[in-house]
């Protein structure tokens, strides 16, 4: 039993393991409740893009010594933007519009990173996460943030349901629909940004749709499918956590390896799963 | 974001319920709609047929003020589109996310998202409402059921409270009739005749025909341009009929009537939304 609680206990005599710990789990539930909109509208490939935009944002406020939340924020919210009136005004269908920014942004931030000398260590973190890095700062930004994201999603709740179920009821109802939808894809850009110093911009998109993605096989009605969600993304950073601990692994490629786990076991067990009779 | 701009002054007591005006739309330069004028007074149930591509999807459109017309004029009740929210748009079935995790009673609330207002939850009052519209259409027992989970019929209904949760006065419903077997037909239809009653009125675009010669006041017959407009005997008629359907329409006498068969059928293939 001591033995047990003392397994446990270990990893977090470290305060830099609590803090990760605090990031992660501010990181698992927050994803998966605004995941829940990309995953029922599909817009799963936006957020891998939106991920890997924002990476000049980040590297322009590393090499600036500013906090990395606030470089990504300004980039993620530009693109953002830019993608959504490409998509809306011009003949560029949107998904091409978007492979376009994508790929665009993810070059410019190499070439920025790579003006420093020993920049694969930089990129490393960059890319998978640096959840052990997180400092107090940084904590308190994720938190303040988070928190801010998830009032926007509680408070319009029924209007980004109508905008996600039905955009032409939207329109009739008179709904401000143009900026609804920017307003959801600046909190994607807010929640990518908070997760980046935990999973890294390669694997954001794993926290933003697997859980969530998890939770819809499990559950037919859209709140308890972001409490799921929130859940299953919170259990993911602690058990990923003590996998990254324990093997040596880094953290973030086990955090997302726990989610991706725990999505085939609801894979499996759901009637709306592999099991389902068609 | 002003609340207040929603609600246009009272609507005029005198206007038809729907005014359309040389109505010209076209997408990328293609005329989707030519030169359409028509009236509807207060309380009609009107058929809006034509073959696939006719602009029928295109009109509702722009009557729900989601689609700027080219040139032409639309006032609902004396005023223009876009200002008011008794205008509800229900769209074709299959345009539905069917596999969307709502209860059946949380997609009639959404008709009451804009009435209940930026940032504000749903009050007492507006569950009563959406209660009442659900046991309108017949669905009381299954208010808390996952969309998913209705038949096709049902979800036509739970499509019409939400109308009637909007509490609108012109209802737009686009193919509502598309694979309906008979008892949910004459379901839909017993609630379509209630709100008629009421003073609803009702525009419904269908590719039945003999549904539009036997159930509806008035029928347009429509191909990018209007072809006849008036009571369903003086629109269905043989030449109106080829001059819409071109080819495709066979028509054998039968006794007094005209049994009228086309090769038009099914969903999905409008021009565009």
């Amino acid at each position: 039993m001591n033995e047990w609680l003392a397994w446990l206990s270990e990893p977090f005599t470290f305060p830099f393991m609590v803090r990760g710990l605090a990031a992660a789990l501010i990181v698992g539930v927050v994803c998966p409740v605004l995941g829940a909109y990309v995953v029922l509208r599909g817009m799963a490939f936006f957020g891998d893009a939106l991920a890997h935009i924002i990476l000049p944002g980040v590297v322009a406020a590393f090499l600036l010594g500013w906090p990395l939340v606030s470089g990504a924020l300004i980039v993620g919210v530009a693109a953002a933007l830019v993608i959504g009136a490409i998509g809306r005004r011009s003949a560029i269908k949107e998904d091409a519009a978007i492979g376009v920014v994508f790929a665009g942004c993810l070059a410019l931030g190499i070439a920025l990173l790579s003006a420093r000398r020993g920049y694969a260590v930089d990129l490393t973190h960059i890319l998978f996460g640096n959840l052990l890095g997180v400092s107090s700062a940084d904590l308190a930004l994720i938190a303040v943030l988070s928190t801010l994201a998830l009032l926007a999603v509680f408070a319009l709740y029924k209007e980004f349901l109508v905008l996600s179920f039905d955009p032409l009821l939207a329109a009739t109802l008179r709904l401000p629909a143009d900026r609804l939808q920017n307003l959801m894809l600046i909190l994607m850009a807010v929640v990518i940004v908070v997760s980046i110093q935990a999973v890294g911009v390669a694997l954001v998109l794993a926290m933003l749709v697997t859980p969530a993605a998890a939770a819809s096989l499990l559950t037919r009605r859209l709140p308890v499918m972001m409490g799921v969600g929130a859940a299953i993304g919170a259990a993911s950073a602690i058990v990923g956590l003590y996998l990254s601990y324990y093997t040596n692994l880094p953290s973030g490629p086990a955090i997302v390896l726990t989610a991706t786990a725990m999505f085939f076991v609801a894979l499996a067990v759901s009637r709306r799963g592999l099991l389902r009779r068609v | 974001m002003p609340q207040s701009s929603v609600r246009p002054p009272d609507h005029d007591p005198h206007a038809p319920s729907l005014l359309v005006d040389q109505l010209s739309v076209s997408y990328n330069g293609t005329a989707a709609l030519r030169d359409v004028s028509f009236r509807l007074p207060a309380g009609q149930r009107l058929a809006v047929v034509g073959p696939n591509g006719a602009g029928k999807t295109t009109l509702f459109n722009v009557i729900a003020g989601t689609k700027r017309p080219n040139a032409g004029t639309v006032r609902i009740f004396g005023h223009g589109p876009g200002g008011d929210t008794c205008i509800a748009y229900v769209p074709q079935r299959s345009l539905i996310d069917w596999g969307f995790p709502v209860t059946a009673a949380e997609v009639v609330m959404m008709g009451r998202v804009r009435e209940i207002g930026l940032m504000r939850w749903p009050r007492r009052h507006d569950w009563e409402i959406v209660r009442g519209a659900l046991d309108q259409v017949g669905l009381a027992d299954l208010a808390g059921r996952s969309i998913g989970e209705l038949s096709g019929g049902q979800q036509q209904r739970v499509l019409l409270a939400q109308a009637l949760a909007q509490e609108a006065e012109l209802i737009l419903l686009d193919e509502p009739f598309t694979g309906l077997d008979f008892p949910s037909l004459e379901a839909l239809f017993s609630i379509l005749d209630e709100l008629r009653a009421g003073g609803v009125t009702e525009l419904i675009a269908t590719h039945d025909l003999n549904l539009a010669a036997e159930r509806f006041d008035a029928v347009m017959l429509v191909n990018r341009r209007l072809i006849a407009y008036g009571p369903p005997a003086s629109v269905l008629t043989r030449a109106n009929l080829v001059q819409a359907y071109g080819g495709h329409v066979h028509i054998l006498p039968e006794g007094d009537g005209v049994l009228v068969l086309t090769d038009t059928c099914c969903e999905g293939d409008e021009a565009g939304v």
